[in-house]
Order: structure tokens, then C-alpha cells, then sequence
């Protein structure tokens, strides 16, 4: 096989092959050093089967949902970031700035715990679901900004000379070409966004991962419901990681 | 056309780029040169007249009729003219045709139909024909100066403000250049045009306007102001620039 340079991207079929022996490797590893301490019962956990691949659902739910609305929020903080009304671009970049200085295991505490449950506004699954939005929209609000931003001047004039007005600068050169170089870091922050939603556990819901505990904890097993868990999450992230990695390279030859 | 500029003065950051500026050309002038050394004040002059940037003092007129100091008005007389300037003025997600197209629908209310026809047409009149499906990155530096001239032109616009359109281009395709900026001055384009190219500028010229400093030092016939530079910084700057060309 060639050597790669630092620079080189791997083919996507090569990316795919190393992770797939890797994670052969992984569990390789796990094999040989668990099986004289540790007592496999995967039969009790492939019990439960359907109670685990709901809980997977219930994941995939809250990620689409989360993303859809992370995106429209996002946008419209940075929006908002730049807008002519000083008090609309205070609230919008201390909003961001708010946000990406707190884990997200402290908003959801306190986004449900302290206003969410007291105010009886809506179901855990909702407010859990709104908070992962939230907190995400504010990285996504950085990314929009940051490819908004690196459109230079001179694109700007241009589309003033013909004559564009402001909105349609936006619509028309600004949003089309920030787009194309947002999706790859937009891609990064969805697989972000699935993993983080392993969070909403705290808050009761029984996404997969509470599943899993629960499962665990019934039965008195954990690598048998770990395993699977982890499996679970590569399944919906590497295939955002490969799509990230592919518009990377697409839109590295258009410029 | 006629220009005239009483006392303007545009800040930009922290520089008086137009510091006073001052001048008045002679009636019917077909192309309008602005020399004077970098700094001087060329580009932002340029900007002014064709409304893309508004005056903070001072008056500015064009045949006689007051430029406007509010943005929105700026906008409707802006839409009147063309403007090229030294490189990346093409939409680089667009292809050629859709970047002269795209402003004859959405800015100057054309049919769909009606602007692709007439995009075809410019990029065609500009040696482009079979270059229209291309994106500027797949277009030499050249070619892109002669999309963005096709996209200033589609639309008719009374003025056509060229901002050093050949200073990033090799001479090969500095000439391709020149030779539609004089192809249009052959057929009556008004031209305002900002430039280094002294023998060009000695070619097409009507009225010169030489500027240093954000002032105007002067404005006289092209062939006066060649003949007989009056000003020891007008002296200057074609001596130098003459030295090696
Ligand atoms: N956007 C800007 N911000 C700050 N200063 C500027 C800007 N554009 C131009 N200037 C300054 O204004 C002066 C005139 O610039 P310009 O009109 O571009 O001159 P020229 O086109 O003759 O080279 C220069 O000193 C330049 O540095
Ligand atoms: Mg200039």
C-alpha cells in the first residue's frame, strides 16, 4: 500500500476497511481478556431484544428531530448575531456564548429540574429533546457565522455592483456559497449531536442508552448490553463521519 | 457625459481616502480615466460616481443631476451602471452564463427567457460562447474579465465603471482585455475607467482626472494632460511609469 502524506485524504472504501478491523481488533482484545473473570450472558440480554432496539429508535428520533430544529435554531442565532438591532445581536452572540461555556449535562439538569418540571411545561422526552437542540444550535450558530464570514469583501461588492439589495446579497451569494462550506463542520457537529443525546438518560428517558442501563441492572449484566450500546451509536455515527469526510473532499476541489 | 464633484470627502476606516476632491469634465465625455498612484483615491472616486459607495461631504453630480446620500436611492441609480473591478467580481458557485443572467432576472425584472438570451448573446459578443456552462475557477483570468464584463454590459447601463480591470492579469490577457474596453469606446460606451495602463489610457482617453492624496490634482482633455502634464505629481507618476514601458 502507498505511503499517505499528512495531507492526503484515504479513500472512503479504506477508511471503511481500517475501522471495521479495528473494531475486529477491539473486540478481539475483549475476548481474550475477559473469559476467565467474566461471565457472558448474552442470553439475557438477547431477551430483551426488543426493548433495546426501541430504545434505539427512540435515539434516532430524538436525533432527527434535535437536528432539524438545532439547524433552524443555529441559523437563525446567526442571524440574529448580525443583525442592525444592537439588543437582538447582544441576546443572540450571549446566548451562543452562554451556551458553549456549559456542558450540556448542566443545561439539561437545569433547563428540566429548574424550569421544565416546575412550570409542568412539557414531557421529558420533549424538554430533553428541545435542550439538546438548543445547546447544539449554538455551535451550529458558530459554524454558519464562521463560513458567512470567510466569504470575503470582494463578493460582497460584487453583489452590490449588480446591484443586489441585502436580501438578495443573502440569498442569492452570501447563503448559497456559506452553505457549501458549512456542510462539512455542520456534518461533525450531527455526529456530536447523536452522541450527546446518550445524555438524556439523566433525565429518565428511555433512549437507548437509559434502555441499556435499566437492561443492565435487571439482569445483572454489562458488557453484554455496553457492547451493543456502543455498536448502536457507530451505526448511526460512522455513516455521518463518512459523509462529512466525503463533502470535505468534494467541496476542498471546487475551490 | 458630464462629472462633477465639489469638495467630497468619504472616510473609509480610519483614512480620508477622498479628502476634498474637486473637479468638473467638459460636456459629452465617452471615457473618463483615473490616474494617480496607488492610495491616491482612484477606487473610491470610482465607487462614488457609479453610487456603489455614497459621498459623507460634498456634492457629486452626473449630467448635471445630484447623486443621492441615501442607500435606498443609491440602489436605484447603482442598478443603472455596470462595474468591473480587478478580479473576483464573478459568483464563483454560478456558472458564466448564470452569473450574467441571474442579475437581469432578479435585479432588472427579465424573463427567464429574455435574460438567457441576452446573457448568451454578451458572453458570445465577449469571445465566451462556448464557455457559458463553466464556473469562473474553470475560466482563465482573462476569460473571468470578460464574463464580468458581459454581466456589467447585459443589462445596458448608461455608465461602465472598470476599477484597474487588467492589474491581475498577465500582458497577454491584459491585451484581450484592452481590446474590448476600446471595441466599447469604438461603439459609445460611456466608460469610467481607473487604470496603470498610461498607453492605454493616452489611447481611449477623453478626460483625465489624476488623483493623489484623496485630491484631485487634475482634471484636463486626455490629450492635453499627456502633452503637457501641469503638475509636478502628474510629472512624476507618468515619468515613472514611462520608464519602463
Ligand atoms: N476599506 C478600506 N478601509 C480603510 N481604508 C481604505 C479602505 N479602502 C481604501 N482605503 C484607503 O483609502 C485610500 C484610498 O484608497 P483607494 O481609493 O483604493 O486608492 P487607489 O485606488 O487610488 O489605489 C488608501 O490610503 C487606502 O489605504
Ligand atoms: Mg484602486
Amino acid at each position: 500500500m502507498a505511503r499517505l502524506k499528512p495531507t492526503d485524504t484515504p479513500t472512503g472504501r479504506q477508511t471503511a476497511l481500517w475501522t471495521l478491523l479495528w473494531l475486529a481488533l477491539a473486540a478481539l482484545v475483549l475476548w481474550i481478556v475477559f473469559p476467565s473473570t467474566y461471565r457472558w450472558h448474552w442470553d439475557a440480554f438477547w431477551q430483551y431484544k426488543n426493548l433495546f432496539f426501541r430504545g434505539f429508535l427512540t435515539m434516532l428520533g430524538i436525533s432527527l428531530v434535535a437536528m432539524v430544529l438545532s439547524v433552524l435554531v443555529g441559523f437563525s442565532l446567526m442571524l440574529g448575531g448580525r443583525a442592525p438591532w444592537i439588543p437582538l445581536r447582544v441576546a443572540a452572540t450571549g446566548y451562543v456564548t452562554l451556551m458553549r461555556g456549559t456542558p450540556l449535562l448542566v443545561v439539561l439538569l437545569l433547563g428540566y429540574y429548574g424550569v421544565v418540571s416546575p412550570l409542568n411545561l412539557c414531557s421529558a422526552l420533549v424538554a430533553g429533546t428541545a435542550l439538546l437542540a438548543l445547546f447544539e444550535a449554538a455551535y451550529l450558530a458558530e459554524i454558519f457565522r464562521g463560513a458567512l464570514e470567510s466569504i470575503s469583501a470582494s463578493q460582497r461588492e460584487a453583489a452590490r455592483a449588480v446591484g443586489f439589495n441585502l436580501i438578495q446579497t443573502y440569498r442569492f451569494v452570501l447563503i448559497p456559497q456559506a452553505v457549501r462550506r458549512t456542510l462539512p463542520g455542520v456534518a461533525g457537529e450531527l455526529v456530536s449531536l447523536v452522541k450527546s443525546s446518550s445524555l438524556l438518560s439523566v433525565l429518565g428517558i428511555e433512549e437507548v442508552t437509559q434502555v441499556t442501563r435499566l437492561l443492565n441492572s435487571r439482569n445483572y449484566t454489562a458488557l453484554e448490553g455496553f457492547i451493543p450500546l456502543a455498536l448502536a451509536y457507530l451505526a448511526v455515527t460512522l455513516p455521518l463521519t463518512w459523509w462529512a469526510n466525503r463533502l470535505e473532499r468534494r467541496f476542498a476541489y471546487e475551490t | 457625459m458630464r462629472l462633477e464633484a465639489r469638495e467630497v470627502v468619504k472616510v473609509l476606516g480610519k483614512t480620508r481616502a477622498l479628502d476634498g476632491a474637486s473637479f468638473s469634465t467638459g460636456d459629452q465625455q465617452k471615457v473618463v480615466t483615473l490616474l494617480g498612484p496607488s492610495g491616491g483615491g482612484k477606487s473610491t472616486l470610482l465607487r462614488v460616481l457609479g453610487c456603489l459607495l455614497v459621498a459623507d461631504e460634498g456634492d457629486v453630480m452626473v449630467d448635471g443631476a445630484h447623486l443621492p446620500h441615501e442607500e435606498k436611492e443609491a440602489l436605484q441609480v447603482r442598478r443603472g451602471n455596470g462595474f468591473v473591478f480587478q478580479g473576483y467580481n464573478l459568483f464563483p458557485h454560478l456558472s458564466a452564463l448564470e452569473n450574467v443572467a441571474l442579475p437581469l432576472r432578479e435585479v432588472h425584472g427579465w424573463t427567464q427567457e429574455k435574460a438567457r438570451m441576452r446573457a448568451l448573446e454578451m458572453l458570445e459578443r465577449l469571445g465566451l460562447a462556448d464557455h457559458h456552462t463553466k464556473r469562473p475557477a474553470q475560466l482563465s483570468g482573462g476569460q473571468q474579465q470578460r464574463a464580468a464584463i458581459a454581466r456589467a454590459l447585459a443589462p445596458k447601463p448608461s455608465l461602465l465603471l472598470l476599477d484597474e480591470p487588467t492589474s491581475a492579469l498577465d500582458p497577454v490577457m491584459t491585451g484581450e482585455v484592452l481590446d474590448v474596453v476600446s471595441e466599447l469606446a469604438d461603439v459609445g460606451q460611456q466608460i469610467v475607467l481607473a487604470t496603470h495602463e498610461v498607453s492605454f489610457a493616452r489611447k481611449v482617453s477623453d478626460w483625465v482626472i489624476f488623483l493623489a492624496q484623496g485630491k484631485v490634482i487634475e482634471s484636463r482633455p486626455a490629450t492635453d494632460f499627456f502633452a503637457n502634464p501641469e503638475s509636478q505629481p502628474a510629472r512624476d507618476y507618468l515619468a515613472g511609469l514611462g520608464r519602463y514601458r
